[in-house]
């Protein structure tokens, strides 16, 4: 018999059960498709995470000031307050100590409501210089970014994000009004562009939305707000003192970054006694997603596997009970000169023919999980809006990305689940004997 | 039956010598078989009768090459089979054998005549003009009309006449039949009979068990068996002249090549 006829047989002989074949299609149907379709988010989640390293860019370092956690349980309360973080001094060392760094920019933020007239918001207000604009790929809608001669001036003047812009004035034009944030009034001088939101990345970076900006020069800062912050937190007022927040190098080539990231390293371990500061790179977290992405692929690999196994056990159950069934058939083919072989070859086609079929139907489903995702998304969205803005932007944007390979491998591993799983039955049935198999009722 | 040829004479398409085939029941031994020695000539066609537990059907399958006999020979066109392995002996069942079977067995899911095609796909190499073999032989038969009627379409008889063109396909040396009456009123029965008698007068060799006498009378020499042993040896018609039966009758020319 050729390949087709042993198809065609064996495709016949499961046609003599239909639901119980069509049952043990579905077990292979469903790990498949679990294979396809976990990859596919899996994909979806490292691709959002590896754009947004992206956005930070591969060559640049990042410091950020960070609050030790040991001294700030043991200041609290303490009338000076505590102080921490990133110096000015700092950036002064790291820009003129780092040969191989092309452009440094340093950043001060703090949370501030941000009012015009009557409307408010809890912004963000982020002291900077001019190159932040174009280091953090801010691209400006209308007016005008911070200017050098802003700097220099310390000149009271802002630029909002498109959200905090819209916000503060829903009617009136904000280029060249003022807006006031705590007792001092800054001019708009521009808006910046809609930039999504970035998620967080590992435990480095917390998730970062750009909505509620406004961008002052980082002179101005320094002159108006200053250095020493008054927060209050669980009902305790605390003094903070933080020069910057951080400091954000470029340096030329990719090969430099490592090397680099570990001269400021040293260099800041020789001014700070605490570690009060993080070297982040964002090559590294790429690095770091990639191995996440494969372990998260193993993961996902093994979950689907267990769906696939509970589908090999089911279509080994029905191939016993298929040769239990057709024990008198195989005594006939033995008779009329069927060898042991042959009856495995038979019964295994016939498990081949079984897993294939739900390995391609797997397939087909598989292929799709966009629309599903989708469509799940556009329910969720019309009829649970508050669940829908509660999820997390990660979530909320999430594409699938359908992984060739999985694709692959789940047929494959479908297929091979079937030959595994289909050896036992279609021994068992090759071994009786052909009188008994005869006689059987 | 004194013109009978005598046996030497004959061209001998299976004999067994000495056989015996001892079972191990509950610690006891007993002997199915016990030194049976029968030859069969090209076109004979021979009962085997006997009481149940006689060894008629262990006969049979010995014959049929699905049992090994414990001691003695088995000569199938030419060869000793006795100490062949499972795999040789599936060859030579596909090879030199057709079954006729009481209860016809023919595979449900499979047409009229897809079910007669089954030897043929187990011929190593193949035998030519494969299809047409089988549409020859649904004709002879009788059930050319039938060839994709599945085997629950049909009645006990145009089954075993299925079967029966499914035990030619491969052109065998011998047909064994067991009971093919069996499970026939008793006209199909005589249908059957005519259908295997004619092929036996188109020269092929058949062995048959059966317990019905009339059945029986209807073969050229009825061997009777009791306790494992030949009892009798009876002849009721003669063996035909060698070269009369290969290209006799119609049924002939279909059937060999």
């Amino acid at each position: 018999m050729n390949l087709f006829q042993q198809l065609r047989l064996g495709f016949r002989s499961l046609m003599l059960h239909k639901l119980r074949s069509a049952l043990a299609v579905l077990g292979i149907l469903i790990g498949v498709t679990a294979v396809i379709w976990l990859v596919a988010m899996g994909e979806g989640v490292s691709y959002q995470a590896q754009q947004q390293i992206k956005d930070l860019g591969a060559t640049s370092i990042i410091v950020r000031s960070i609050k030790p956690a040991e001294e700030s349980s043991r200041e609290v309360g303490s009338r000076f307050g505590i102080s921490y973080g990133l110096l000015r001094d700092d950036y002064e060392r790291i820009v003129t100590n780092v040969p191989t760094i092309k452009r440094a920019v340093p950043m001060r933020e703090i949370s501030r409501e941000v009012r015009h007239r009557e409307h408010f918001i809890d912004g963000q207000v982020i002291g900077c210089t001019p190159d932040y604009f174009g280091m953090n790929r801010l691209k400006i809608a209308r007016g005008r970014p911070i200017s050098q001669v802003d700097m220099q001036g310390c000149s009271n003047v802002v630029v909002l994000a498109w959200e905090a812009a819209a916000k503060l004035f829903p009617i009136e034009d904000p280029l060249g009004r003022a807006v006031q944030l705590g007792t001092e009034f800054y001019v708009v001088v521009g808006i910046a562009a809609e930039r999504t939101a970035a998620a967080a990345i590992g435990g480095s970076l917390d998730a970062r939305q750009y909505d509620r900006d406004v961008y002052i020069p980082l002179s101005t800062f320094r002159a108006r707000i200053g250095d020493r912050v008054f927060t209050v937190r669980a009902g305790a007022t605390q003094l903070e003192t933080v020069e910057l927040t951080q400091i954000t190098a470029v340096v030329e080539d990719m090969g430099e970054v490592d090397a680099t990231a570990d001269i400021i390293r040293a260099l800041l371990q020789r001014y700070h006694k605490n570690v009060d500061y993080a070297v982040v790179v964002p090559k590294e977290l790429l690095e770091q997603a990639e191995t996440m992405r494969a372990m998260f692929n193993v993961l996902l690999l093994l979950i689907a596997g267990i769906s696939l196994l509970v589908g090999g056990i089911g279509i080994m159950n029905i191939m016993l009970a298929t040769v239990t069934e057709r024990t008198r058939e195989i005594g006939i083919r033995r008779a009329l000169g069927a060898t042991k072989g042959e009856i495995v070859q038979q019964f295994l086609w016939e498990t081949v023919v079984l897993s294939g079929t739900g390995g391609l139907l797997g397939v087909l489903v598989g292929f799709l999980c966009g629309p599903t995702v989708s469509g799940i998304r556009q329910l969720v969205n019309t009829f649970l809006p508050e669940v829908w803005r509660a999820l997390p932007p990660n979530i909320r944007n999430l594409e699938p990305r359908l992984a060739p390979w999985s694709i692959i491998a789940a047929f494959g591993i479908s297929v091979g689940v079937g030959i595994i799983f289909g050896i036992y039955p279609a021994r068992r049935a090759a071994n009786m004997d052909p009188i008994e198999a005869l006689r059987h009722e | 039956m004194n013109n009978l040829q005598p046996v030497s004479q004959r061209q001998s398409v299976a004999s067994i010598v000495g056989v015996s085939k001892v079972y191990t029941l509950g610690g006891h031994q007993v002997k199915a078989l016990n030194n049976v020695s029968v030859e069969f000539q090209q076109g004979d066609f021979v009962a085997i009768m006997g009481s149940s537990g006689s060894g008629k059907s262990t006969l049979l399958n010995v014959l049929g090459c699905l049992d090994r006999p414990t001691s003695g020979q088995y000569f199938l066109a030419g060869q000793d089979v006795a100490a062949m392995d499972d795999e040789t002996l599936s060859r030579v069942r596909g090879r030199y054998l057709g079954f006729i079977f009481q209860s016809y067995n023919l595979i449900q899911q499979l047409s009229v005549v897809e079910n007669i095609e089954v030897p043929l796909s187990y011929q190593r190499p193949p035998l030519p003009g494969g299809r047409e073999r089988c549409l020859k032989l649904a004709e002879l038969v009788g059930l050319s009309g039938r060839l994709g009627h599945r085997p629950t379409e049909l009645s006990g008889g145009q089954q075993q006449r299925v079967a029966i063109a499914r035990a030619l396909v491969n052109n065998p040396h011998v047909i064994l039949a067991d009971e093919p009456t069996g499970n026939l009123d008793t006209a199909t029965s005589h249908d059957i009979m005519n259908l295997l008698d004619a092929l036996n007068r188109a020269g092929r060799t058949i062995v048959m068990v059966t317990h019905e006498n009339d059945i029986a009378e209807r073969a050229r020499r009825i061997i009777r068996l009791r306790d494992g042993r030949i009892e009798s040896v009876s002849e009721t018609r003669p063996l035909l002249p060698v070269g009369i039966g290969s290209s006799a009758s119609g049924v002939a020319g279909a059937t060999t090549e």
